[in-house]
């Protein structure tokens, strides 16, 4: 609890862990958007989710090894990614849209193991991070330090996001993939391909996750076995902000950067990713709790 | 309450004397032997769960991890010798574990579908990650469980046995509750949870208790293995989400989810397959087994003993109806 003493003595800290926090939260609620587009309409919970941020992030490191300023991976990651979901769908999940629960779970928990172990094959286990050095300002007399990848980073991420929201909204596709969400077998009846609009999300979902898994290698590391935090990450924000809810996800994703950088802080960086899992059987038991008082309710 | 056939108590009876006989008949193989059982216990109390109940915990080797670490524990300070202190460590470790089952149960198990599987996940996972962190647990460097007082032959041979016990008393027990009312109640669960309820099943109860019963096993596996390995990583054994934690979901389905033999069919299945072909990939194991597990619940969700069931339902006691087209079934 020593931490706690230097945070008293030093409040600017705050400050800087707010906003790296904030920073990291809009990258977690870029990956969590493309959950939520999943689960709304396909109703399929993609535990792989993370996987497609790792192999985004893989995609961003190689290219800087070659040379290349990662922030150019960025779109790269989204373009392969997207191929990779295109034929994930085409593959497997086609074949587990219409089944229960049980199954998409465990066929995409799968997928995850299996990308996982491929990414841990091909690329070693080692921690590795895309070096992307776009120097560094400063706050309040220096006293609080951002590095502007980062800053560059989360604006990618809302300006990613900000695409996404104008592409569901307006595009013809981006109608027909919310007309789905909201009832699938109407949109059938009115013509519309659902299996092409699932093939979209899906891969859309990929893509997206690529470019924040980009994004999260120029500005933190990647390794192949981090991606069920980031499933777990994006369900959590998901589950507090609700399907098809942007507002609450962004507002979820950046409060659970600011969190996670606090408690990371306070309880030591070794428990950070406990504190992830954990926070989530809390909230998953908040929020079952909720529940229950509104159906004793109605009795 | 259905009564048995007599097959069933012959194979019982087979499977009995030839794992009594194991350790003389092929003495080279005893830990494959005894691995088997403890893999037998991991799909058994999964499908408690995930088969009839229709709970898909992805964490149930938390309480594997819990019994390795209290059993552990008590034998590093409780300064008996070793088998009172492996006797108490058991005991301790099916005792915290079945605690910390029902206490969660009553908050988790009020979760339905996609939130109780994450949210399982997620115990899991974070059991791990605070044993990596944790000084008294020996943090990330893990626990080594005490020598064992005799050579290396008696040791194979102790823990055979003690493996087997449990597996026995495990399958027992687990078939004995799935044949009276308690099984009815959970398959009830199952099929309609809301249902049942209304029909004036106390439904947390029941899938409390169900996963008490998983939990107490799965400790004293865990406590067992743990002594077996030798040594106890937070990540990679106790807590290994990745090996254990996966294997018992999908030895569970490959067997026939819903069956006490399909379990117990999909363990030795997957795990004579293991060690067979497992060497043969080198390194590209775990690569195999997410593919494994993919194919395997896209294309065979209903498990070798569904398959049969499906294939041959007159010898289920099953009565098919040949008059009709297609030749739908009727119970």
């Amino acid at each position: 609890m020593d931490n706690i003493t230097i945070l008293v003595d030093a409040p600017i800290l705050l400050v800087q862990l707010l906003l790296d926090g904030l920073l990291a939260g809009a990258i977690f609620a870029l990956a969590a958007y493309g959950m939520a587009l999943v689960w709304g309409v396909m109703n399929i919970i993609n535990v792989s989710q993370g996987e497609y941020v790792m192999l985004g992030g893989f995609v961003a490191v190689l290219l800087a090894e070659a040379g290349i300023h990662p922030m150019l991976g960025v779109p790269l990651a989204a373009l392969l990614l997207y191929l990779l979901g295109w034929l994930i769908y085409r593959l497997v999940i086609f074949r587990i849209v219409d089944r229960d629960l049980f199954i998409s779970l465990l066929a995409t928990f799968g997928i995850s193991i299996l990308l996982q172990q491929l990414a841990n094959q091909m690329f070693g286990a080692d921690v590795r991070t895309a070096e992307g050095e776009l120097g560094t300002s400063f706050l309040f007399d220096g006293m609080v330090t951002i590095a502007n990848i980062k800053l560059a980073a989360a604006l990618i991420a809302v300006l990613t996001g900000g695409a996404l929201w104008l592409f569901l909204k307006k595009s013809r596709l981006g109608q027909a993939i919310r007309a789905t969400a909201q009832n699938a077998r109407a949109a059938r009846i009115m013509g519309i391909d659902t299996d092409r609009v699932y093939a979209t999300t899906f891969a859309l979902n990929a893509a997206i996750c690529g470019a924040a898994g980009a994004l999260v290698a120029m500005t933190w590391i990647i390794h192949p076995y981090f991606g069920l935090v980031y499933t777990i990450r994006s369900f959590m924000i998901v589950v507090v902000a609700g399907l098809g809810n942007l507002l609450g996800v962004i507002a979820a994703g950046l409060g659970l950067g600011a969190a996670e950088n606090f408690a990371g802080f306070v309880l030591g960086v070794e428990y950070q990713a406990a504190f992830v899992f954990t926070l989530l059987v809390v909230i998953l038991l908040a929020r079952n709790l909720l529940l229950g008082r509104k159906r004793q309710y109605l009795k | 309450m259905n009564r048995a056939p007599v097959y069933e108590y012959l194979l019982i009876t087979g499977i009995g004397v030839a794992a009594l006989l194991i350790p003389w008949l092929l003495p080279n193989f005893i830990t494959q032997f005894t691995f088997l059982w403890v893999m037998v216990v991991f799909a058994l109390t999964w499908d408690l769960l995930g088969g009839q109940m229709g709970y898909n915990s992805f964490g149930n080797v938390l309480f594997f991890g819990i019994g390795a670490y209290a059993c552990a524990v008590v034998q590093r300070d409780s300064g008996l010798d070793y088998f009172t202190a492996l006797a108490l460590g058991l005991l301790c470790a099916a005792l915290l574990s079945t605690a910390v089952s029902a206490l969660l149960g009553a908050g988790v198990l009020g979760m339905r579908g996609h939130y109780f599987a994450i949210c399982t996940l997620g115990l899991g996972v974070a059991a791990g990650e605070i044993a990596g962190g944790w000084e008294y647990l020996g943090a990330g460097s893990g626990m080594v469980t005490p020598q064992y007082p005799g050579g290396i032959g008696e040791r194979d041979l102790f823990y055979y046995f003690l493996s087997l016990t449990i597996t026995g008393t495990g399958f027992f027990t687990l078939r004995r509750l799935y044949q009276g009312r308690f099984g009815l109640a959970i398959n009830a669960i199952r099929d309609d949870e809301d249902k049942a309820e209304a029909m004036g099943l106390h439904t947390t109860r029941y899938k409390t208790v169900a996963w008490c019963v998983a939990a107490f096993f799965l400790a004293l596996t865990g406590g067992a293995v743990g002594n077996l390995i030798g040594f106890i990583d937070p990540r990679d054994v106790a807590f290994s989400g990745a090996t254990f934690g996966v294997w018992m979901i999908l030895m569970a389905i490959l067997g026939g989810k819903g069956t006490i033999w399909g379990p117990v069919l999909g363990a030795a299945v997957f795990h004579l397959t293991q060690e067979l072909f497992w060497n043969f990939l080198f390194g590209w194991q775990r690569v195999a087994l997410g593919a494994l597990i993919v194919l395997i619940v896209v294309f065979f969700p209903q498990g070798i003993l569904g398959w049969v069931r499906e294939t041959w339902p007159q010898r289920f006691g099953q009565h098919v109806d040949t008059d009709r087209q297609g030749g739908e079934e009727t119970r």
